[in-house]
């Protein structure tokens, strides 16, 4: 497991990549988010097509314990479709921005996918059995003659082979005003919240006609408007509890027990800043593109541009820890805003045992830092170190001055190839890591 | 853009009573640039961004960016304007819009060959290939 204690560090090897090997990337096929179910066995992708892609983990081969299973393909649908809404000459994009499983209750799976305007709750069941023997139907679904019936039989289930169905069960739609950016699924496993650029509301999973509008930050004159949300979750415990970042940097924490419309946060995290230090940049580069709560609920983790920073819920007034990502680029936020990368939205993960936490950067570059330890880790997400079992090379940056051999300097970086999305498998040391169109899955080396 | 420079002036004539050992020859704001460039490489992207966007808007990350934001999928189409502009047309080709297709409003008219067709994918994701 990450993080047992001193000593060795995870070595991290290519398991998988899956994706089109080709250069040249359709639109459609650039992966949105990525997400393990609460087991693992499972992971989805969402992407700008407005589909969705489950890989199941194979099990594992008791015998050959090499590695652990493999993530194949379990079921894909299409999810969103384009909509343009006609009243406000708006298109509606079908790309996916979040998905968010639910725990799991009986044989099928439940899932929560969103796009900017939507959210849809499916259900993915496993039809392996049908009925055979039917006395008025044909095996292939003809109407049989009922004067030809000349005795009766019981109709039987045989086995099949595997079919995975996906269903649309639930959609909650018409309650965002804006773009919604964040869905996340309450402990009580009744509830959820999704988030706009404005405002979030509460939903309940079984109702798709209402909703409760938990937090409205739009100022009366639009002309007011200084900061947007960013992001929202639920805390993974307590179930009256959320968080929402800002634009500007902050987190408020809310709980409703206090009242119906929680404006008025019961905490507010923000790192005091240096006052001198602030240039045209300081606020674009703070503004927070993920929140995640760690999974013992004590911590929550930011993402802003430059940096990842772990907040302690007991202390409001600064950070416990900041980890730097790629503070090489501080020297190119003129270029990065230029090309519009400094816009770019990161997303950052937890690993299982809360020790370890990591986010993507460019270049397909994604990094590690160990909690504990205090180390970090750079990797590359490349098609060039796929055998399995190979372990990956640390990479580096050189920021300036003389560059060593193996090393790449800041200017020769690929801002195109940037990974935003990773994921964590709750319970192993297995990643999955998005580059644009490809779905990386390392896993760490298993003698 | 005003309000900036003048800021920047204030700072600088307070470092010129407090050092005494300013060269005569660069004025007090330059110093402090330069001084911002060392200690800062923020602050010197952020004076060649102004370089070369001298007109560059006073309140960054503010309403602009976010209003922006708030704005993103608006696509204009009038099916008034269409209609009357093709039938003032008559036997003339239909009225098209401006090559650059991403600015729809004004004088051009655009046209529903000119909006970006958005079809659902018919085409299963490449991942699952």
């Amino acid at each position: 497991m990450a993080g047992a204690g001193g000593g060795n560090d995870i070595q991290w090897c290519f398991s998988q990549v899956k994706g089109a090997v080709d250069d040249d990337v359709a639109e459609a096929d650039i992966i949105s988010t990525v997400e393990f179910n609460y087991s693992g066995e499972l992971l989805a992708t969402g992407d700008k097509g407005g589909r969705v892609v489950i890989f199941q983990q194979e099990q594992e081969n008791k015998i050959q314990s090499h590695s652990r299973g493999e993530y194949n393909v379990y079921s894909t649908f299409q999810s969103h479709e384009p909509e343009f809404d006609y009243l406000k000459s708006l298109e509606i994009e079908e790309k996916i921005n979040k998905i968010r499983w639910l725990p799991q209750k009986n044989a099928a799976q439940f899932l929560l996918s969103t796009n900017d305007k939507t959210i849809k709750l499916w259900k993915i069941s496993e039809r392996d059995k049908r009925p055979e023997g039917y006395n008025l139907k044909e095996e292939d679904g003809r109407y049989r003659d009922p004067t030809t019936v000349t005795t009766l039989r019981v109709p039987v289930f045989r086995p099949m082979d595997l079919m995975v169905e996906a269903s649309p069960r639930r959609i909650f739609a018409n309650a965002h005003t804006y773009h919604i950016n964040s869905i996340s699924i309450n402990s009580d496993y009744e509830t959820y919240l999704s988030a706009d650029d404005l405002r979030i509301n509460l939903w309940h999973l079984e109702i798709t006609d209402r909703s409760f509008n938990i937090v409205d930050i739009k100022p009366a004159n639009m002309e007011e408007l200084t900061e947007v949300i960013t992001a929202a979750e639920f805390h993974p415990n307590s179930c009256n509890t959320f968080v929402y970042s800002s634009s500007k940097g902050t987190i408020r924490l809310c709980d409703m027990r206090a009242a119906a419309l929680c404006d008025r946060h019961s905490k507010l995290f923000e790192e005091p800043e240096d006052p001198s230090n602030r240039s045209f940049f300081s606020e674009i580069i703070s503004s927070i593109s993920d929140v995640k709560f760690s999974h013992s609920g004590r911590y929550m983790m930011t993402r802003d541009y430059l940096s990842v920073k772990i907040w302690d819920l007991n202390m409001e007034n600064r950070p416990v820890e900041t980890y730097q990502v790629h503070e090489y680029l501080r020297s190119k936020l003129c270029s990065l805003y230029e090309n519009d990368c400094i816009f770019d939205k990161f997303e950052c993960c937890w690993n299982g045992s809360d020790s370890v936490v990591m986010t993507g950067s460019y270049n397909n570059f994604f990094r590690m830092f160990d909690r504990n330890t205090k180390r970090d880790i750079t990797l590359e997400a490349s098609r060039e170190n796929n055998k399995p079992r190979t372990v990956l090379k640390p990479r580096k940056v050189c920021a300036s001055g003389k560059r060593k051999k193996d090393e790449i300097s800041v200017d020769s970086l690929d801002f195109n190839k940037k990974i935003l999305h990773t994921a964590w498998h709750p319970k192993e040391n297995i990643i999955a890591v998005a580059t644009t169109n490809n779905l990386y899955i390392f896993q760490d080396k298993v003698n | 853009m005003k309000c900036q420079k003048k800021k920047y002036r204030r700072r600088g004539d307070r470092r010129s009573t407090m050092s005494a050992e300013v060269p005569e020859a660069a004025s007090a704001e330059e110093q402090k640039e330069m001084e911002d460039k060392v200690t800062s490489p923020e602050k010197a992207e952020e004076a060649k961004l102004k370089a070369r966007y001298p007109h560059l808007g006073q309140k960054p990350g503010g309403s602009d960016f976010l209003r922006k934001r708030l704005q993103k999928g608006q696509k204009y189409f009038d099916s008034g304007d269409y209609n009357m502009a093709k039938a003032k047309m008559k036997n003339k080709q239909l009225p098209a819009a401006a090559p650059d297709k991403t600015e729809v409003t004004g004088d051009y008219i655009p046209t529903p060959q000119d909006l970006p067709q958005r079809k659902p994918s018919l085409v299963a994701s490449k991942l699952a290939g």
